[in-house]
């Protein structure tokens, strides 16, 4: 086993009755690395997270979570990860205050009124630490959120699409945050559906249906697909994406903005196909590099052809 | 590696936790207020019912042909079921209060003799008046059955007796409630009822509201120990039910004049052990049920049986035996006998006992199924 994984499970099963959520996972995740775990709506990152932390238990499969077995070692993981949950599940009818301090006693800390007032100050929130955490705004609720599970200085942070919902501004401060952390040496886990953020994490997954579909770096995973791109701009868009999309050597056609992104898995077969569509010369055609969008729009369609 | 140790810091916070959202929630606060005083005001009215076949002792201090005659007329109105015959009035007494009988009837030394001599002997029936309602009728028979019965046996030896009725003279004796005011046996009761109602709901709804909010998940994913979420949860519903009965009992004391016989001390150790008894079960429905529609379904699909067969709303011993059998399972049955009994008659500990494991044997069955449906996991 490698001690600079601070995740590394095989083969975790999960079913919720006749359904098969998340199948044969297998993630590894290294010391203070940030890692982005990406996918469509219901594909099972919540339940993948929650087995990691000890909030599920896998039907099948094993492994470990900061080297502390996710079977049998729960109690132990519960007090080193940091977990912050999908939908804020901190108190709302209790004040801000008395949230922090009631987690920093669940996890026994010393000086405990120090490390809370500290929490509150780092937040900028001491004139409204008594306000109620029902009352706060989206961003502020994130925020508090995500202070209260660094309150006992996990080693590994789990954080499920903590930005969902955010503003702009409060985002990039999010993740500046975030990055601020993994370079003390903090790992993260962390599920987004933004760009953007994937964009930001050192190393990512992504999961549709249940089913690992790839992971790597940024470069690895657009690597990984072979994907070839064109970007078209101009008029007429729309009646050229639906002749696009008929085309056999076409795999993906998305607009983004002015612009359509065409790719295809076989660059040769992509470019004899859209050859007359490029020389009517109604739009402008460039080649581009494949972005992460383009690979995980082609992803989620491979796999919605193959489990459908 | 202690991480699996029940730690008293955690179990303080948690504590603290409930206290602090409780004082927040406005409507509980003034559930626990509301109920106890006007379910009080409301239920202090009658409720009637006839029962029969009711468990009497028979004290025969003279053994002459009459007492045979006497005890089966009695029997033959349906009414008094002769299960014990008692050596002594102590021994009556007794059993009267521990509510092992409902009637003693005492035939009093040399009464054949006094009979057929036709100095009308005295025949002394003692009723637990506790609730009025149990009582009424079977007393209301005593005397056309008596006079009947003994008209027949007396014919041939004395006849002119016979005809110059009555040649008994049937002293009863209502216990413990006197003048059989319905009040009196319906307050106590209330204080069961009350408590029922409010611990079962109010902690049914405890875990599955976190469950609902989300926050559950947050509390699982800290170090606390299942034990410590559950007890610790307890705790603030065992002040709310003190505060209830108190309310409850001032209530009863000062509008309905309620007596209260026995030892306070002793009535409150009682009504701890109940609402412990409910507490568990209502953290048991909340470990079970999903969300707080279902946990509110549970508690009234225990609610009442608890308030139907308990002897609440109608006399136990005047239930089929099926049902008897389902309310000797409730712990209100054995509350209902406890109050009463400390109350309207000034039972002491020893007195209790026969009533007081029932509700224990109940809280440690439930507890058992409880610890086995809490989800420690999110599964
Ligand atoms: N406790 C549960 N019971 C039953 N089904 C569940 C439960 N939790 C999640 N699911 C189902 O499992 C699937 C995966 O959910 P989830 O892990 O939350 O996906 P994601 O976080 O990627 O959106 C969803 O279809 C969801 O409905
Ligand atoms: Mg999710």
């Amino acid at each position: 086993m490698n001690a600079d994984l601070v995740v590394d499970v095989q083969g975790l099963n999960k079913h919720f009755g006749p359904r098969h959520v998340v199948k044969d996972f297998s993630l590894q995740v290294r010391r203070g690395e940030i890692f982005g775990f990406l996918g469509p709506n219901g594909s099972g990152k919540t339940t993948s997270i929650r087995m990691l932390c000890g909030l599920l238990t896998p039907d099948s499969g094993s492994g470990t979570c900061l080297g502390h077995d996710v079977i049998r070692e729960t109690a132990s993981i519960k007090r080193e990860v940091g977990y912050m949950t999908q939908r804020f599940s901190l108190w709302e009818d209790l004040t801000i205050r008395e949230n922090l301090d009631f987690v920093a006693r669940m996890y026994g800390m010393r000086q405990r009124r120090a490390v809370v007032d500290r929490a509150i100050d780092a937040l900028g929130l001491g004139s409204r630490r008594d306000q109620l955490a029902g009352s706060l705004s989206g961003g502020w609720k994130q925020r508090v959120a995500l202070a209260s599970c660094m309150l006992h200085e996990p080693k590994l942070l789990l954080l499920d699409e903590p930005t969902a919902g955010v503003d702009p501004k409060a985002r990039r401060d999010f993740w500046e945050e975030i990055h601020a952390l993994a370079a003390t040496g903090i790992s993260v886990l962390v599920s987004t559906h933004y760009m953007d953020e994937a964009e930001r994490c050192h190393r990512l997954a992504y999961i549709a249906y249940g089913a690992l579909l790839t992971s790597g770096t940024v470069d690895e995973v657009v690597a990984q697909q072979g994907l070839s791109t064109w970007t078209v701009t101009g008029s007429g868009l729309p009646q050229l994406q639906e002749q696009l999309e008929s085309l056999d050597g076409v795999a993906d056609v998305t607009q983004f903005g002015n612009a359509l992104h065409v790719s295809g898995v076989d660059a040769a077969a992509l470019e004899r196909d859209t050859a007359p569509l490029r020389a009517n010369g109604a739009q402008r055609w460039e080649r581009s590099e494949p972005t992460l969008e383009d690979v995980f729009i082609h992803l989620m369609r491979d796999t919605k052809d193959n489990f459908q | 590696m202690n991480a699996r140790r029940f730690s008293w810091t955690r179990w303080v916070s948690i504590v603290i936790k409930e206290f602090i959202q409780l004082k927040r929630d406005r409507l509980t606060f003034g559930m626990i207020v509301g109920i106890p005083v006007i379910q009080v005001l409301l239920f202090g009215f009658a409720i009637n019912s006839d029962p029969k076949s009711l468990p009497t002792a028979l004290v025969s201090l003279d053994n002459g042909r009459y007492t045979r005659t006497i005890v089966s007329a009695l029997a033959n109105t349906g009414y008094f079921r002769f299960v014990r015959e008692a050596t002594s009035m102590e021994e009556a007494d007794l059993l009267i209060e521990r509510g092992q009988v409902q009637f003693v009837v005492t035939i009093p030394a040399g009464f054949e003799r006094a009979l057929v001599r036709g100095d009308r002997p005295q025949l002394l029936i003692e009723a637990d008046a506790t609730d009025p309602s149990a009582t009424g009728n079977a007393l209301a028979a005593v005397n056309q059955a008596l006079a009947t019965a003994l008209a027949h046996d007396l014919q041939g030896v004395t006849a002119d007796l016979a005809s110059a009725p009555p040649t008994v003279d049937v002293r009863i004796q209502r216990r413990f409630n006197p003048e059989g005011i319905t009040a009196f046996n319906i307050v106590p009761g209330l204080l069961g009822v009350i408590l029922t109602m409010t611990m079962v709901l109010m902690t049914g709804l405890a875990m599955t509201r976190e469950r609902e909010r989300g926050t559950f998940e947050n509390l699982l994913a800290t170090p606390a120990l299942p034990v410590e979420v559950m007890t610790g949860k307890i705790v603030p519903y065992i002040l709310i039910g003190l505060i209830q009965v108190t309310l409850a009992l001032l209530a009863a004391r000062y509008i309905f004049s309620v007596p209260i016989e026995g030892s306070l001390l002793l009535l409150y150790g009682v009504v701890l052990v109940f609402i412990a008894a409910n507490l568990t079960l209502g953290i048991t429905f909340s470990s079970i049920a999903r969300n707080q529609l279902q946990a509110m379904q549970m508690t009234f699909f225990f609610f009442l049986p608890s308030i139907l067969l308990s002897g609440f709303m109608f006399p136990f011993r005047g239930m089929p035996e099926w049902a008897q059998v389902i309310g000797s399972v409730l712990p209100l049955t054995h509350f209902l006998v406890l109050v009463r009994g400390i109350l309207l008659k000034g039972t002491s500990l020893h007195e209790l006992y026969s009533s007081i494991w029932p509700i224990f044997a109940f809280m440690g069955a439930i507890l058992l199924l409880g610890l086995r449906f809490y989800r420690k996991t999110l599964d």
